[in-house]
């Protein structure tokens, strides 16, 4: 098993949030000329991403969805392997067949990610399940959005996680948009975590542009969910500040509401933080952004250089 | 040789299954109901009925098959697989590919159709085809209770998510069972009757019914040799080919909607690959492309009964292919005349 960034070290986190950034944006520039697919980003969500991940352990496994390049890049996935499984090519954590949508990493206990809405939330209690039955202490982090938090998929887990005593820490990264749709159009109440509660799951709601703040929500929710076994949900308010998918001139949104969360960037949040607290220079400041982007850089050339898989493994790995 | 239902030889291989791999669990709805005797050998924790939710119980079952158990899902009625398709189809069957073969899904689903009971078209609809279009996913439906059991047995062994659908017309019909427990490979047809004239090829219930028919024709002189598929993905392509090839005349039948239901890809696998030993075209008795009615008769109409499939292969070995251009040489037609 890899060694994970467990550590809260400010600046270990801070560089996650610059290289994640800078991953999704080299795919946009990628993308407007054709060299790189577009993929669903997770622009202005990476604290959510950063501080949750970093409160797990190595043991816990992780279900994620279409929009999980920060989940996979905190939890330590290179760079180069995503973007070379994003371009389809042979190198990727999953020989090309995923592309963004579905990036699975069994090595770093990313597992079963589903792009279908509510698909990870459907499997998130049997993988729980046999955690339990076979006495791993690992628990169950399921990332989810309040889009999914509008399937049935989410209430039968929610209720079957409750019923029996599973050890899931339900994450969702509630970032106001659902696809095309405002979630004030799809949802009955304000929350997610409304609708956790009437399970009796015991719920949180954290800022979710504050990575320091969400990673301590987070351990508190792990480890009530390691110390009873029971499920938890926590909600991490956040904005998509891109589009549902490249490219999108997300003409749909509402220009005074995207313009206050970008105000409240969480790259730029978690800077002025360190900055005041006197544990970032702007010297180091520019060598950590030089750094990333040079890690981007040489992801991106060799995602290029690998080679497309073979036609003759189109067919392989259908059948056990 | 003991006697037992098929729904009992059911029972029987969950709890060979279970005895022998403690990552067999089972669970579902009212399984551990009906099912009490599992709960009280292997207890609560590996047999557990579930909320009424098809779409979770299947879901948990694909992801504790990821996790490395052995899931057995029993989801009741077939037409309920309807609210399981993502989970079954979108997951089980596609994950292990999308993901570049790193996870695995040991798992079965299991569920009734069939006519027999006049429950209706929402409890009754045979949707083996849907299953056998989706990759990743094995398709098995048993005629009788010692191929019930053998094949549950098979199909929980099996590293991939198999469908296991169980015909209600079948469930309590007694048979025999070997004390014997071995499984059958799943994709291996059985030949019930051998003959030499016409070939009746078939799955569930319906195989009883080629084997009346059959025993109708050789009372007339005509020598039907029945096969059983057993399971329709893998499909026993060989065994479809030779009975095609030694006959040169074949009915298939089965009770789904005969459109685009199992039978279209036999009649299509003969056509392109035994075409020079038919004699007469293939053909096809099936349901109609309509809901499955409540009323006795009704259910029963939409089933091929055992005097249509003689009276088909009848039809069949009374007629012969006109021969518009010279016969071809082809040493794999058994019986060439």
């Amino acid at each position: 098993m890899n060694e994970f960034p467990t550590a809260a070290d400010p600046l270990r986190l801070y560089e996650q949030l610059l290289l994640i950034r800078a991953y999704e944006n080299a795919i946009v520039q990628g993308s407007t000329d054709g060299r790189i697919p577009g993929t669903c980003t997770s622009v202005g969500q990476e604290a959510a991403a950063v501080g949750a991940i970093n409160a797990l352990t190595a043991d816990d496994l992780i279900l994620t969805n279409h929009r999980s390049a920060g989940h996979l890049l905190a939890r330590g996935a290179d760079p180069g392997r995503l973007l070379a499984e994003v371009m389809g090519r042979r190198d990727g954590y999953c020989k090309g067949r995923s592309g963004s949508l579905h990036i699975s990493v069994k090595e770093l206990g990313v597992v079963l990610t589903t792009t279908i809405v509510g698909g990870e939330l459907s499997l998130a209690p049997g993988v729980a399940l046999a955690q339990t039955m076979q006495g791993r202490p690992g628990i169950v982090a399921c990332f989810f959005g309040d889009g999914a938090a509008c399937e049935g998929s989410f209430h039968e887990s929610l209720n079957l996680a409750a019923l029996w005593n599973l050890p899931v820490l339900y994450i969702c990264e509630n970032n106001q948009w659902q696809a095309f749709v405002h979630r004030r159009e799809a949802m009955s109440r304000e929350h997610v975590s409304d609708w956790g509660a009437g399970y009796g799951i015991p719920v949180q709601t954290v800022d979710g542009n504050d990575v320091f703040a969400v990673l301590e929500a987070t351990r508190n929710a792990a480890t009530q969910v390691r110390d009873t076994r029971r499920p938890v949900l926590l909600e991490v308010l956040t904005y998509r500040t891109r589009g549902h998918f490249e490219p999108d001139d997300q003409g749909y949104v509402d220009k005074a509401e995207l313009a206050a969360w970008l105000a409240r960037d969480p790259i730029a949040l978690c800077r002025d933080r360190l900055i005041g607290a006197g544990q970032l220079s702007l010297t180091a400041d520019a060598e950590l952004i030089a750094r990333v982007d040079a890690r981007i850089a040489t992801a991106v050339a060799f995602a290029s250089a690998s080679p497309f898989p073979s036609i003759e493994e189109l067919t392989l790995d259908v059948y056990a | 040789m003991p006697t037992l239902p098929l729904n009992d030889a059911i029972g029987l291989a969950l709890a060979e299954e279970m005895r022998r791999d403690n990552k067999v669990i089972a669970f579902g709805e009212g399984i551990a109901t009906k099912r009490h005797e599992l709960v009280t050998e292997f207890g609560a924790l590996r047999v557990r009925n579930t909320p009424l939710a098809e779409g979770i119980i299947a879901g948990t079952a694909v992801g504790a098959a990821a996790g490395g158990l052995r899931p057995v899902a029993d989801l009741l009625f077939a037409p309920f697989l309807c609210y399981a398709m993502d989970e079954l189809v979108n997951s089980a069957g596609k994950l292990r590919y999308m993901s570049g073969g790193q996870f695995s899904f040991p798992l079965v689903a299991l569920a009734m159709t069939g006519a027999g009971w006049g429950v209706g078209a929402q409890h009754n609809h045979n949707v083996e085809a849907w299953f056998v279009h989706s990759p990743g996913l094995k398709v098995v439906m048993p005629s009788n209770p010692a191929d019930a059991r053998a094949l549950l047995k098979a199909a929980i062994r099996d590293d991939n998510p198999v469908v296991f659908l169980l015909d209600i017309g079948l469930l309590y019909q007694p048979g025999e069972v070997p004390t014997d427990a071995v499984p059958i490979p799943l994709g291996q047809a059985s030949t019930v009757r051998a003959g030499t004239d016409v070939s009746l090829i078939s799955y569930g219930k319906t195989v009883h019914h080629c084997a009346q028919a059959a025993e109708s024709l050789a009372a007339e002189g005509i020598a039907a040799e029945v096969i059983d598929l057993r399971s329709l993905k893998p499909l026993d392509e060989a065994a479809i080919l030779a009975t095609a090839r030694k006959t040169g005349r074949v009915v298939v039948v089965h009770e789904a909607n005969r459109l685009c239901g199992v039978g279209a890809e036999i009649a299509a696998l003969i056509a392109e690959q035994a075409f020079a030993c038919l004699k007469t075209p293939v053909v096809r008795l099936g349901g109609p492309d309509a809901p499955v009615p409540s009323s006795f008769p009704l259910e029963q109409a939409t089933v091929p009964q055992a005097d249509a499939i003689a009276a088909a292969a009848r039809q069949l070995c009374a007629s012969h292919r006109p021969l518009t251009y010279p016969p071809m040489e082809n040493s794999k037609c058994a019986l060439p005349h």
